[in-house]
């Protein structure tokens, strides 16, 4: 038995107390491919786990706090902070939940920008799934490749609204900007450069590698049963063979009117869900390419016209003193949406990521619920791990690609 | 007189609301109107009491008996397509009605449909856990009792979930405060030097956007510098304006040019 005091720590990462011949190792909370701070206690009888036990908070802030003293408007930059690799999927999913209980729908601009918004972020968060999947796998030089991509898309985010990590760059009832010049252009020929590399590099790094495929290839298994019992939604529930986009089934923005394919994977493993992630990708592009035509066709409102709600245009605001009271009062004393409940769905790049939020008919929210996919993504690894031997452990985390800004919230 | 502030609703407030304002309501359609709605209802209502049933912005919301929680997600489940259960989670209603508002956010993914299961519960009052039909509940239960204490009876493993396992308090309770109260100020001096030395450390700052003008341990005086950590609380010695100029460089009449692209 240890005894620690102030000069001799603890040793928490070890439990040298085995008295069943299973050895406790603590696999984080600080540990490079746990994805953040995760700390995962395991089990171990040789290098088998027999118990993985998730425990989580250790990057939890109070988000779902923060948003009942925040008003609606203010919260929004807020949840930048949840899934940090794919701001705007949550810019989005909360502006489309306040947009639902306003009754409102942002004009047809605003919508192309968003899904373009929405898609591009996707690329940018499964470029980093691959990028840091290899990478923990083992594959270095693609976390590489992957990031020298990222970073043209991340420079289009930034020239779309000047941030690359937490872009804010919905607003509740459209968006704040028309796109900038040429940036239509450049987008195109990102997803070309793009679409390139997936194929000629990551695809042809990664896929047929045989050590790739010996390390992904019946590991992290779950069946469609778990999936669904365990809420695990987005590439998790598609790599069980369970045909479920939230884009398709529910569809929201343009993506009604748009064509593209759900990829879906029966093999259950790791190796089915990062080829439902490449796949993915070009979907994303496909959609991109898509949406184009429809922003260049639109009229160029950007913001939907709901004064009770939201502020008028800025050349209203200086010119007309009606809209300038009404702006004054919704930014100091912020919007008041009508009593009731909303929950609205959205596919993050990682899931099903849905705001459920509960309105009194005040500014501030009643009850704000973040579902996070990350935070079931997270629980299933308790059943996931078991049987399972440690050095598979990292390839199982990697490949549900959690992010602890969500799962903590 | 002063104005009466509730104590059992710390959160924010909007610091004006209109005498004769009335706030309108998210209009609330009749079950009737969707078939798959009105023939999952009937169901429901052969098996249980519902107390209210409507559809509010595309999904049905059904008000039912907490005692009934499992009854009813047993069958939503297995007979209806169900299959996954998105979210439990509560809403604090104690300071109005002394009760717990508990919701299940139920998916059918054959037809694209959710409904929400919603249940009252008095303060104290446990519920049944949700974790032999969905493993969701898991983690969603485990949140809910962290959050608002609300226990799930046959829960595997009820314990705290994001806050630390000793931590008092629950977070979401609308009496607790967004700083976090008092035995939250104490929690990691008490951890991390011991209780007796809560004198010489002092209460933990919890409150971010906190500025205090004699602290000069913390807090720069541009223009008025004085040396750091010195006491200033009875008068400073006034100092002249000194603006630092070594760290300032010109960059226009830099020679060197920076971006070579301009």
């Amino acid at each position: 038995m240890q005894q620690p005091n102030k000069l001799v720590p603890f040793f928490e990462n070890l439990n040298f107390e085995r008295d069943d011949n299973t050895m406790v190792v603590n696999f984080g909370p600080q540990h490079p491919s746990a994805h953040g701070q995760l700390r995962l206690m395991l089990e171990l009888e040789g290098e088998m786990v027999v118990k993985a036990y998730p425990d989580i908070g250790y990057l939890h802030r109070g988000i779902e706090k923060m948003a009942e003293n925040m008003t609606y408007n203010e919260f929004l930059p807020t949840t930048d902070r949840l899934d940090y690799i794919a701001s705007t999927a949550n810019n989005y999913a909360y502006a489309l939940a306040v947009e639902k209980l306003l009754g409102i729908e942002a004009p047809r601009r605003a919508q192309a920008i968003r899904t373009m918004l929405l898609e591009l972020n996707r690329l940018i968060s499964h470029l980093f799934f691959i990028a840091t999947h290899a990478l923990d796998v083992g594959a270095m030089s693609v976390f590489l490749y992957a990031f020298r991509e990222r970073e043209f898309a991340m420079d289009l985010m930034e020239d779309y609204c000047g941030a690359r990590l937490t872009h804010s760059s919905v607003r509740i009832g459209g968006v704040p900007l028309d796109l900038p010049e040429g940036w239509l252009a450049q987008m195109m020929t990102f997803l070309e450069k793009m679409e390139y590399e997936l194929e000629h590099t990551y695809e042809a790094l990664l896929t047929e590698n045989r050590i790739w495929k010996m390390r992904l290839e019946d590991v992290g298994v779950i069946d469609a049963e778990d999936a669904l019992s365990w809420g695990c939604t987005g590439p998790i529930l598609r790599g069980a063979g369970v045909q479920y986009d939230i884009r398709k089934e529910e569809p929201y923005e343009l993506y009604g009117e748009l064509d593209f394919d759900v990829p879906v994977s029966d093999r259950n493993d790791a190796y089915g869900r990062y080829m439902l992630h490449v796949e993915e990708m070009r979907q994303s592009a496909r959609i991109i390419r898509q949406v184009m035509p429809i922003y260049r066709k639109s009229e160029p409102q950007l913001m939907a016209h709901a004064p009770k709600y939201l502020s008028a245009p800025k050349e209203e605001i200086m010119t007309q003193n009606y809209a300038l009271m009404q702006h004054f009062v919704l930014v100091t004393q912020g919007m008041r949406p009508p009593k009731g409940e909303v929950y609205a769905p959205t596919e993050s790049p990682k899931g099903e990521l849905g705001f459920y939020i509960k309105s009194e008919g005040e500014p501030y929210a009643y009850r704000l619920k973040c579902r996070a996919p990350s935070f079931y993504h997270t629980g299933i690894l308790q059943k996931v791990l078991v049987g399972t031997y440690l050095a598979d452990v990292v390839t199982m985390i990697s490949s549900s690609n959690i992010v602890f800004g969500e799962v903590d919230r | 007189m002063r104005k009466y502030t509730p104590k059992d609703n710390v959160q924010g407030k909007a610091y004006h609301t209109d005498r004769f304002w009335v706030s309108p309501s998210v209009p609330r359609t009749d079950v009737s109107e969707d078939a798959h709605f009105a023939a999952l209802l009937e169901k429901i209502k052969e098996s249980i009491a519902v107390k209210d049933a409507y559809i509010q912005i595309g999904q049905m919301v059904v008000h039912i008996n907490p005692e009934d929680n499992i009854t009813v997600l047993t069958l939503v489940k297995e007979v209806c397509d169900y299959a996954m259960c998105s979210e439990i989670s509560a809403v604090d209603y104690l300071a109005q009605d002394g009760e717990f508002e508990v919701f299940y956010q139920m998916l059918n993914l054959k037809k694209a449909k959710r409904i929400r299961i919603v249940t009252r519960l008095k303060e104290r009052q446990a519920i049944e856990s949700a974790v032999p039909l969905f493993n969701s509940a898991n983690f969603a239960e485990r949140e809910m009792y962290d959050m608002f204490g609300i226990v799930a009876n046959n829960h595997p493993f009820m314990k705290r979930i994001l806050m630390p396992d000793d931590w008092e308090g629950h977070p979401l309770l609308k009496t607790y405060p967004l700083q976090g109260d008092e035995a939250a100020s104490w929690y990691e001096v008490d951890k991390i030097f011991g209780k007796e030395y809560r004198d010489i450390i002092g209460a933990e700052n919890r409150d971010p956007s906190k500025i205090d003008r004699y602290d000069t341990k913390r807090f720069s005086r541009v223009g008025y510098e004085v040396p750091f950590d010195e006491d200033i609380s009875e008068g400073e010695k006034k100092t002249p304006i000194k603006y630092s100029d070594t760290l300032l460089v010109n960059y226009n009449k830099s020679s060197k040019q920076l971006d070579e692209r301009r």
